[in-house]
């Protein structure tokens, strides 16, 4: 990932800011800009999700990207947040732990980084609550 | 104008490792090498955890216990012997996460294991002269011991994060005051680009944490005109258990004074966090009106001690984060392949 493109969503990772419609009160996460239901009429605001939320579904992940082969066996689970949107994350947990339906709580954590001289990326992942 | 803690946050990684797993590996007599150090076990990083997440976790628990707006932090010193960049401040990571940016000053600092006792020096300047309204110091470090290295028993990963600040009706502890003590002493070091740090061996007893900790202590009750009968409790850099429960009673400080502050035996030495960890858990413990001696040590090497006073307010906010107790609680313990994975000393080919 390139510096300038994690820099841009970097306060959306670090602490999960997304956005309201005052419109509708539709939640998003990440943030857009325009709102897709009420368009025109949409009225957008910044949002800063406090990051509770339940875990959807999750699938435990032994064949990794590249750059996470040394996680193996990990947890990747979509987390649905109190105030609606959902998103995918890793969770913080021993594989056997988890359980659909759980609750979640943020955590700061490394998400990865561009090779050994490249930059650190960090933000927000999940672990049961 | 006053000077205090206006609220403090720690946090350990939830790994460990006994000292027995490690003495196995090596073919030391585990019960000789704990009963020396005084160190049972060490926290070990999780996989995707560094100095910058550590840092950010007790900076936010600090944040949380006093509520307050952190838009008033003006200052951030981080201070760690194991940042992850060599040049790029672990400090504005740690200001964007909080939300402290961008009306602030920030800076990383480095002094083996007392960086963070230095961050708050720094901030008790800035804040005394009103030159920043709060002031954010922290300690955090994952740190190295090199495979088969006398540091490898308790080089351990933690942080502990004070705000420092000036209205006397916001602090759960007021300064009293500070003295520190400094020589060019090589008792450790880590030359750049090296993995693990080397040291002294005993060198590191008398020349360094002796000479520095009892000139930073003795300094400062001499300042003050106080001795240890004044404190009800007292907290020493614990790179091991031995050499703070040796300093405390060259310092006439009884067992029960060190013992809340002790934490080492059961997480090891966790460098810039090392002092900050006691302070906080004595805070987790202490009465309104307590007087807490602290004297933080960095190889190099120098000492800062501090005298604190806890105010009615720690009763109002300790419960708003986690303590300490319940950060050493239903640890995970790890055997040494894969506690080696978790430090990087093995890499998948």
């Amino acid at each position: 990932m390139s510096v300038a493109r994690f820099w841009r969503q970097q306060v959306q990772r670090y602490n999960l800011v997304g956005n309201h419609c005052r419109n509708c009160d539709e939640y998003y996460y990440p943030p857009r800009t325009t709102c897709p239901f009420c368009r025109r009429n949409g009225e957008m605001e910044e949002y800063k999700f406090s990051g509770k939320g339940e875990l959807v579904t999750y699938t435990i992940i032994h064949s990794a990207a590249e750059g996470f082969e040394h996680q193996t066996p990990y947890v990747l689970g979509i987390v649905k947040l109190e105030e609606g949107p959902r998103l995918t994350s890793q969770i913080i947990a021993q594989p056997g732990d988890v359980k659909v339906g759980m609750k979640v709580r943020p955590v700061f954590r490394k998400l990865g980084e561009s090779g050994d001289k490249g930059m650190l990326h960090y933000g927000t992942k999940f672990t049961p609550a | 104008m006053s000077v205090g803690i206006v609220s403090y946050g720690t946090y350990i990684p939830k790994f460990r490792i006994k000292v027995e797993d490690i003495a196995k590996v090596w073919g030391d007599n585990a019960d000789i090498l704990s009963a020396g150090l005084m160190v049972n076990e060490k926290s070990v990083p999780d996989l995707d955890e560094d100095t910058v997440t550590i840092a950010v976790e007790a900076a936010r628990a600090a944040i949380c216990r006093s509520s307050l707006d952190p838009s008033r932090i003006e200052a951030i010193y981080t201070g760690s012997e194991s940042h992850p960049y060599a040049v790029k401040p672990t400090s504005t990571i740690v200001a964007e996460a909080v939300e402290a940016t961008p009306e602030m000053t920030a800076a990383d600092l480095e002094f083996a294991c007392k960086a963070g006792s230095a961050g708050m020096q720094a901030c008790m300047g800035l804040v005394q002269s009103g030159m920043a309204d709060l002031g954010l110091a922290i300690g955090s470090d994952v740190s190295q011991g090199a495979p088969g290295d006398a540091l490898e028993y308790t080089a351990a990963a933690g942080g502990a994060a004070y705000i420092i600040g000036n209205k006397e009706e916001e602090m759960v502890a007021i300064i009293e005051d500070t003295y520190s003590f400094t020589t060019d002493t090589p008792d450790f070091w880590r030359r750049e680009g090296m993995p693990y740090p080397e040291h002294g061996g005993r060198f590191t007893g008398e020349p360094g944490y002796f000479k520095h900790v009892l000139g930073a202590a003795k300094g400062l009750m001499n300042k003050l005109g106080t001795s240890a009968e004044d404190y009800d409790y007292a907290v020493f850099h614990q790179p091991n258990g031995k050499f703070p429960s040796r300093v405390a009673k060259m310092l006439g400080f009884s067992k029960e004074k060190i013992a809340p502050g002790l934490v080492v035996t059961r997480l090891g030495n966790t460098y810039s966090a090392s002092c900050l960890m006691g302070i906080a858990a004595t805070l987790d413990q202490a009465k309104p009106g307590d007087r807490i001696f602290a004297t933080a040590f960095g190889s190099g090497a120098g000492a800062d001690a501090f005298s604190f006073r806890v105010t009615d307010k720690i009763d109002k906010i300790r419960d708003k984060a986690p303590l300490v107790e319940e950060l050493l609680a239903n640890p995970v313990y790890m055997d040494y392949a894969m506690y080696a994975k978790h430090k990087g000393k093995i890499k998948r080919a």
